[in-house]
């Protein structure tokens, strides 16, 4: 996964700010070839789920939909999803493995204490058994991180 | 039949070798979907759990509107339709076995000597060893209610080596509650129920923490009491706690291990645990208010919340070491009579409006509204109030003076046998069968109608003067406030 530098502290600041609650947030950007992904814009959105957002996250389908149709007009695609796991490790839990689609990118930000770590990304087996760890590669593109409408609609 | 499309999400294409949508016949949503899965199977795996249901974060979309907003799977479709399937992105921390409160994952506990003798018989066991053992005294786990159920629980998770149980009940023990709850002696009877729990916990393992809250369970204390406990073991007896009971733990993301008993029967199951059903997935709405007798009014076989209490700690450890598989999307039912126990699957319930995706319930509401209590206490009421009564006192000497009285029993043969009033010439006509015997009575007599406590009599009065009976009383408290006021010789019951 490409990604640019600021958008790996965006994630990991948004991790902070949330804890010890979860945050979450699209990856939208495009695919290189069979297997590369390159994620060129970080969307915030509210955790939506109800109690518990402390281990746990929800975007509900509206959202989903949403942020796939604001995609589309610029010309991107929805590569995938950020979430933090405060005071757990980066690695997916059996419910992410349960609510979750191959192809897709998962990036989690781990944040112990309210200190946020490195992310990692994961894909989904195309036989649901596991996540498959795929290395971040970042690009300091200075890309401006502010993500306008499309973070204001989503949060609604 | 209806021609409808189903576009297939990007990321599902890899399962239909890149195709973007299928074209299949179907009158449904949910059989459109089965189509599209016959002809690409590989789909199957994304779309539906391992029990055949539609995964609960995979939502159809019948042209622009959820269907689970319409008739869920069995929204019909029409000629040129568009199904998509749109995600909910969900997802989470990885479960602890238990998800410890504040503070206790870290805490260091270790085991003196004397408590790796006491617990030998567990540490030596691989599945539980030295490191299940601190598990289990870093455990902490609130007993809601310290009787019939709250006694298995509360002598077996101490014995077991639970480090802190926490009891709230507020009750005294009655003579009648020995004949099933453990935790109380002969010499208790009298005492705070959490009294006695204390003292007899305290004689099974000196090394366990109690803490008591006499108070009853509310929507004010609820989600602070179960904050500092990592699981709840509930041994409530009634509706309005449960439902309580269970919305307080799916809101603070605590497992509740449910039982609950009634005369020959019990239930178990594990409700609210990280991706399980709750309560209401199960039981969506309580049954009306007095239909469903408490086991006071009802009674309960003594040995049977010893069986059900029993499940539920057994089911407490497994989920503290994380060891088994628990009975979280089971549901456990017991019949001691026929000795039968039957499985059912129980599951999440997506429109649960407490655990579902889109819950309505984010607080704690009024229970007792919820269970219909007071519009039941207010019915009972206005029935009573418009009731003629007499006190035992008056009876009797109504009785004595030798004023003609007819005194109808209408309790049920097995209670007549247990105490009656036939020496002042009581007779027995049953509740259910006093409309078919009422050509037995006699409309000019003056008619005095008794039961246990009074309920039922009242019931049997309303039945009569419908059907044309004017001199009718009914006698206050039942044969119980009789042996208060008249004769203290009777048993209670």
């Amino acid at each position: 996964m490409l990604i640019d530098e600021s958008y790996v502290a965006l994630i990991r600041r948004e991790g902070a700010n949330a804890y010890p609650e979860e945050c979450c947030g699209f990856l939208l950007g495009a695919f290189d070839g069979d297997d590369g992904v390159r994620v060129t814009w970080v969307v915030p959105v509210a955790n939506q789920r109800q109690g518990e957002r402390r281990r746990r996250y929800l975007i509900p389908p509206e959202a989903f939909l949403e942020a796939e149709t604001e995609a589309a007009e610029a010309g991107l695609a929805v590569v995938g999803f950020y979430h933090s796991h405060p005071d757990h490790p980066s690695v997916p839990s059996e419910f992410d493995r349960e609510h979750a689609w191959p192809w897709y990118r998962y990036v989690i930000v781990p944040v112990s204490s309210g200190q946020a770590g490195r992310p990692q990304s994961w894909r989904l087996d195309p036989d649901r058994a596991r996540f498959i760890e795929e290395e971040i590669i970042t690009t300091h593109a200075a890309q401006d991180v502010a993500s306008g409408d499309l973070q204001e609609t989503a949060r609604e | 039949m209806s021609n409808v499309t189903i576009r297939i999400p990007t990321a599902l294409r890899g399962a239909t070798g890149g195709t973007a949508s299928v074209e299949v016949a179907a009158d449904t949503v949910g059989a459109a979907l089965e189509e599209a899965v016959v002809i690409h199977p590989a789909l199957r795996a994304h779309l539906y759990d391992e029990a055949g249901a539609l995964r609960n974060f995979v939502h159809p979309y019948l042209n622009q509107e959820s269907v689970r907003r319409q008739q869920g799977a069995d929204t019909p479709v029409s000629d040129g339709d568009l199904v998509t399937i749109v995600p909910s992105i969900a997802g989470g921390v990885a479960e602890a076995p238990v998800a410890h409160a504040h503070g206790s994952e870290t805490a260091a506990v270790d085991l003196s000597s004397e408590e790796i003798h006491r617990y030998s018989r567990h540490v030596i066991m691989p599945e539980v060893g030295m490191e299940g053992q601190r598990k289990l005294k870093r455990a902490r786990v609130l007993m809601i209610g310290a009787g019939g159920l709250g006694s298995p629980l509360g002598l077996y998770l101490a014995a077991a080596g639970v480090g802190k149980l926490g009891i709230v009940d507020f009750d005294i023990v009655d003579a009648s509650n020995l004949q099933r709850q453990l935790l109380h002696g002969t010499d208790d009877v009298g005492r705070l129920k959490l009294d006695s729990a204390r003292d007899r916990i305290g004689q099974v393992n000196p090394y366990v923490e109690v803490e008591t809250y006499e108070t009853r369970l509310t929507s004010e204390n609820a989600l602070e009491l179960i904050a500092d406990y990592d699981l709840v073991v509930d041994g409530t007896d009634n509706f309005p706690t449960r439902y309580l009971v269970n919305d307080a733990c799916v809101l603070t993301g605590k497992p509740n291990v449910y039982g609950s008993i009634f005369r020959f029967e019990g239930q178990v199951s594990v409700f609210g645990a990280p991706g399980g059903p709750c309560y209401r997935c199960l039981f969506a709405a309580p049954p009306p208010a007095g239909l469903v007798p408490s086991c006071a009014e009802g009674g309960v076989l003594g040995v049977l919340p010893g069986i059900i209490g029993s499940m539920q700690a057994l089911e407490a450890i497994k989920l503290i070491l994380g060891k088994g598989r628990s009975l979280a999307g089971r549901l456990l039912l017991f019949d001691a009579l026929e000795l039968e126990w039957r499985e059912l699957n129980v599951h999440k319930d997506p429109a649960c409006p407490v655990c579902g995706e889109h819950p309505t319930i984010t607080e704690l509401i009024d229970y007792e509204e919820f269970c219909g209590v007071p519009q039941a206490r207010q019915a009972e009421e206005e029935a009573v109030g418009n009731v003629p009564e007499i006190t035992p006192t008056e009876l009797k000497s109504r009785v004595d003076r030798g004023d003609r009285v007819t005194i109808v029993d209408v309790r049920e043969p097995h209670e007549w046998d247990i105490v009656n009033l036939g020496a002042f010439g009581a007779r027995l006509i049953p509740l259910g069968s006093i409309v078919e015997r009422m050509n037995e009575l006699d409309t000019a007599d003056d008619i005095v109608l008794q039961c246990r406590s009074g309920a039922r009599s009242t019931k049997a009065l309303h039945q009569l003067r419908a059907a044309g009976f004017g001199r009718l009383t009914n006698l206050k408290g039942g044969i119980l406030a009789w042996a208060d006021e008249v004769d203290p010789s009777l048993p209670k019951y």
